[in-house]
């Protein structure tokens, strides 16, 4: 079904990939951009949506999420976790394979594509797994993957350990022209970890993962990545000696990309005290000198992209001692206004920027559609607010789970409505 | 022995750990225990200050001492007392800590005193029930009256704790103990050390302003006292020293160590020893070791803390004890 053409007039239109920021309409027609610019007319039977003190974006595409299905029903849908995207306005997410069973075959990929178009929220791309059962093992059938409509190979939640086994990863996707993402983490340094190692881990008597453990993978991977040519994916770096291993394999041409999540540019160790759960991540908030760099990092466009790692769980499991807790928060729904709020609000990036590293780098990063309000492109739209304040409110959220540190934080700016191909897929109530 | 009457700060509803306790806080706890040492002196050793109030002791680990430690000062000063064990196996196949915690709620108890494996259960329990919760152990995270136990015993033998020097030795990292010991001295003004191989000591323990040693030799030079933290088999299977009779012959307390010290040392150990590991039988059971009055001052300072979580004042503490049973 094709929708009415969509007319969205007198907006703040901000599209990094044109380095375009100026006040102008914007017209979808048949699901993709028709026109772009100060002044466009739109036919008689177009939808108008008046835009005047919003900004209008390419949709914001987050490359981390965690969908649940199949196997974790209980946190997430598939179809509520589109939606919950599209509520907090992503038009496109990037499912990671740690379901159970894993998603790794073509038959699982498609699975979660079929799901994906059915749910009638964000576009769902899903990543495959590196190795087979996410064991670490052997190479899964990467290649029928792709086919099938992966856009990525992870083992994230199982990390590979075998640096050789990452090698043959980043060799063998080579030819399919994918990344390979990588949770960056060596387990013998870190597997009985619970938060953070450092003063407060001493305090509360909990184990703690050094930021060696994650430091290790990160330079282990760049250089894996050098030796193949291939292109590695570093995810939610939260290490200042990461950020900069980083920042040192760009500069000697190393193909890498690498997330920032909203919880590490804001949040420190501190947040765990009273051993909070929904503060319980993985990697865990670290310490004052990690946020500042891994700030540093989003800020030079060493860390290209903004990345929620959205991990939904179910209230009774994050209703638990510490150590028997899940690692994770949700994440789509509040990354707009923590972003808009303790990144642009503080000064650290510009708005424009800010959207750079939510749509056209990830979109970069894991060649999707999007990214641009190009004549042509795709028709995924993000309009926010960037004035309106709010409090978050867990109990309105779209996602099946609630686990947020961030639960009555007031933010200012909110993504207001969310386009994909054309369609209105979301709009604020209220 | 006469202190000061002036209202201490109130404990409030739970002792969950030493760590947010003022100073005046723990020398109320600690001053509130002298009085009731006398009770298990006597022939018939039970008061009735805590009758018709209802405890529960909910240990999902093992322990021996501290449970019957506890019952003791529940069953001495008359409360009424129920046991339940369960093993960390059987609760990962049932109920949940929250659910555990409703349940007992719902059959009306006064106290829970629980020992959980992890750390922060004690925290966890006490904000979601309106019973008092006291912390008989959790995780590697506090074991307050322990450490109040040991302090009491300290300021027997030292005559303060201000000013003195005690030193943990052993397996401090995975130690609840050594956590509320060294809580518990700083906020009294005593200097902590603690001494062991590096792979248990954890690093950030410095920032807490306890001075680490990694040679016993020199930790018995500078301290007053030792508290000797047991050892367990486990930590060797972990890889976190290589055999035990390699630690006892570098980390053990001997008497041929201790020798070497200008003054004796006061010897602690909150128990149960390995004799020959951390610990040689002749310093165990020589003159300075004042570790069987560490287990007499458990009584009393668990008599203390239940007598004032269930609303009892320090400066009364005196008269309640002179009441007879009826």
């Amino acid at each position: 079904m094709t929708p009415r053409p969509l007319w969205i007039r007198g907006g703040r239109i901000i599209d990094p990939a044109a380095g375009m920021d100026a006040t102008g309409d914007l017209l979808l027609l048949d699901g993709r951009v028709a026109e772009c610019g100060s002044r466009v007319e739109g036919p008689a039977d177009a939808e108008v949506a008046e835009a005047r003190g919003l900004v209008v974006a390419p949709g914001l595409i987050d490359v981390h999420v965690h969908l649940r299905e199949p196997g974790g029903e209980h946190k997430e849908t598939i179809a509520t976790g589109a939606r919950a995207a599209a509520a907090g306005g992503f038009t496109a997410v990037c499912a990671m394979p740690n379901t159970s069973p894993p998603i790794d075959d073509p038959a699982s990929v498609g699975f979660v594509v079929a799901e994906g178009r059915r749910a009638g929220g964000a576009r769902v791309y899903p990543l495959g797994a590196i190795s087979v059962r996410q064991e670490g093992k052997k190479l899964a059938e990467i290649g029928e993957m792709v086919a099938a409509g992966a856009v990525g190979i992870t083992d994230d939640g199982h990390p590979v350990m075998d640096s050789g086994l990452m090698r043959l990863a980043l060799e063998y996707a080579l030819p399919f022209g994918i990344p390979v993402a990588d949770h960056p983490e060596d387990l013998g340094l870190s597997r009985e970890g619970s938060m953070n190692e450092g003063l407060v881990s001493a305090r509360l008597g909990l184990v703690g993962k050094p930021n060696a453990s994650e430091d290790i993978h990160i330079v282990r991977d760049l250089l894996l990545a050098e030796l193949t040519g291939g292109r590695i994916h570093l995810q939610h770096v939260s290490t200042a000696w990461g950020v900069e291993a980083i920042r040192q394999a760009k500069a000697r041409g190393v193909r890498a990309t690498a997330e920032a999540s909203p919880h590490h540019l804001i949040l420190t160790e501190a947040a765990v005290e009273g051993y909070r759960t929904d503060a319980k991540m993985n990697p865990p908030l670290r310490t004052d000198a990690d946020v500042a760099a891994v700030r540093a990092g989003l800020a030079d466009g060493t860390l290209d992209v903004i990345a929620t790692d959205h991990a939904p769980h179910h209230y009774d499991e994050k209703e638990s001692a510490f150590d028997d807790a899940p690692f994770g928060i949700v994440g789509l729904e509040t990354a707009v206004g923590l972003v808009l709020t303790h990144v642009v609000g503080e000064g650290l990036i510009d708005l424009p920027t800010a959207i750079e590293r939510m749509s056209p780098s990830p979109a970069r990063a894991f060649n999707l559609p999007g990214g641009t309000l190009a004549p042509g492109s795709v028709a995924d739209v993000t309009l926010i607010d960037p004035a309106r304040t709010w409090a978050v409110d867990p109990t309105r959220f779209l996602s099946k789970s609630r686990n947020t540190p961030f639960s009555g934080l007031e933010l200012t700016g909110k993504a207001v409505m969310t386009v994909v191909g054309g369609a209105i897929v979301w709009r604020d109530g209220g | 022995m006469s202190r000061s009457a002036a209202a201490a700060p109130a404990l409030g509803k739970d002792l969950v750990g030493i760590e947010h306790l003022g100073a005046r806080q723990i020398t109320s706890i600690l001053d509130t225990a002298e009085p009731f040492k006398e009770i298990s002196e006597r022939r018939i050793k039970k008061v009735p200050t805590l009758r018709g109030i209802t405890i529960v002791n909910l240990f999902f680990e093992a322990s021996t001492r501290t449970r019957i430690s506890f019952e003791f000062a529940e069953k001495r000063l008359a409360a009424d007392t129920v046991n339940i064990g369960a093993s960390r196996s059987s609760v990962a196949k049932g109920e949940t800590l929250v659910d555990t915690a409703r349940n007992l709620e719902a059959m009306k108890i006064d106290m829970v005193v629980m020992r959980h494996w992890a750390s922060g259960a004690a925290r966890f329990l006490a904000e979601r029930i309106p019973s008092s919760v006291i912390n008989a152990g959790d995780g590697a995270h506090e074991h307050p009256t322990q450490a109040l136990l040991d302090m009491l015993t300290l300021r027997d033998h030292l005559g303060a704790i201000a000013g003195r020097r005690v030193c943990i030795v052993g397996d401090v990292r995975h130690s609840r103990v050594a956590r509320s010991n060294i809580f518990g001295l700083l906020t009294l003004g005593a200097e902590v050390g603690v001494c062991g191989p590096p792979t248990l000591i954890p690093p950030h323990m410095r920032e807490l302003g306890v001075r680490i040693f990694h040679r016993l030799e020199e930790a018995i030079e500078w301290a007053h006292a030792l508290n000797v933290l047991r050892l367990q088999l486990e930590r060797m299977e972990a890889g976190f020293v290589p055999s035990l009779r390699e630690y006892n012959r570098i980390w053990g307390v001997s008497r041929a160590r201790l020798a070497a010290a200008s003054e004796p040392l006061l010897i602690l150990h909150p128990g149960p020893m390995n004799r020959g590991v951390e610990i040689d039988s002749d310093v165990a059971d020589g003159p300075h070791s004042v570790i069987l009055e560490q287990v007499t001052n458990g009584v009393a300072v668990r008599m203390a803390v239940l007598y004032l979580l269930a609303g009892g004042r320090p400066e009364k503490a005196e008269a309640a004890k002179a009441e007879e049973v009826a």
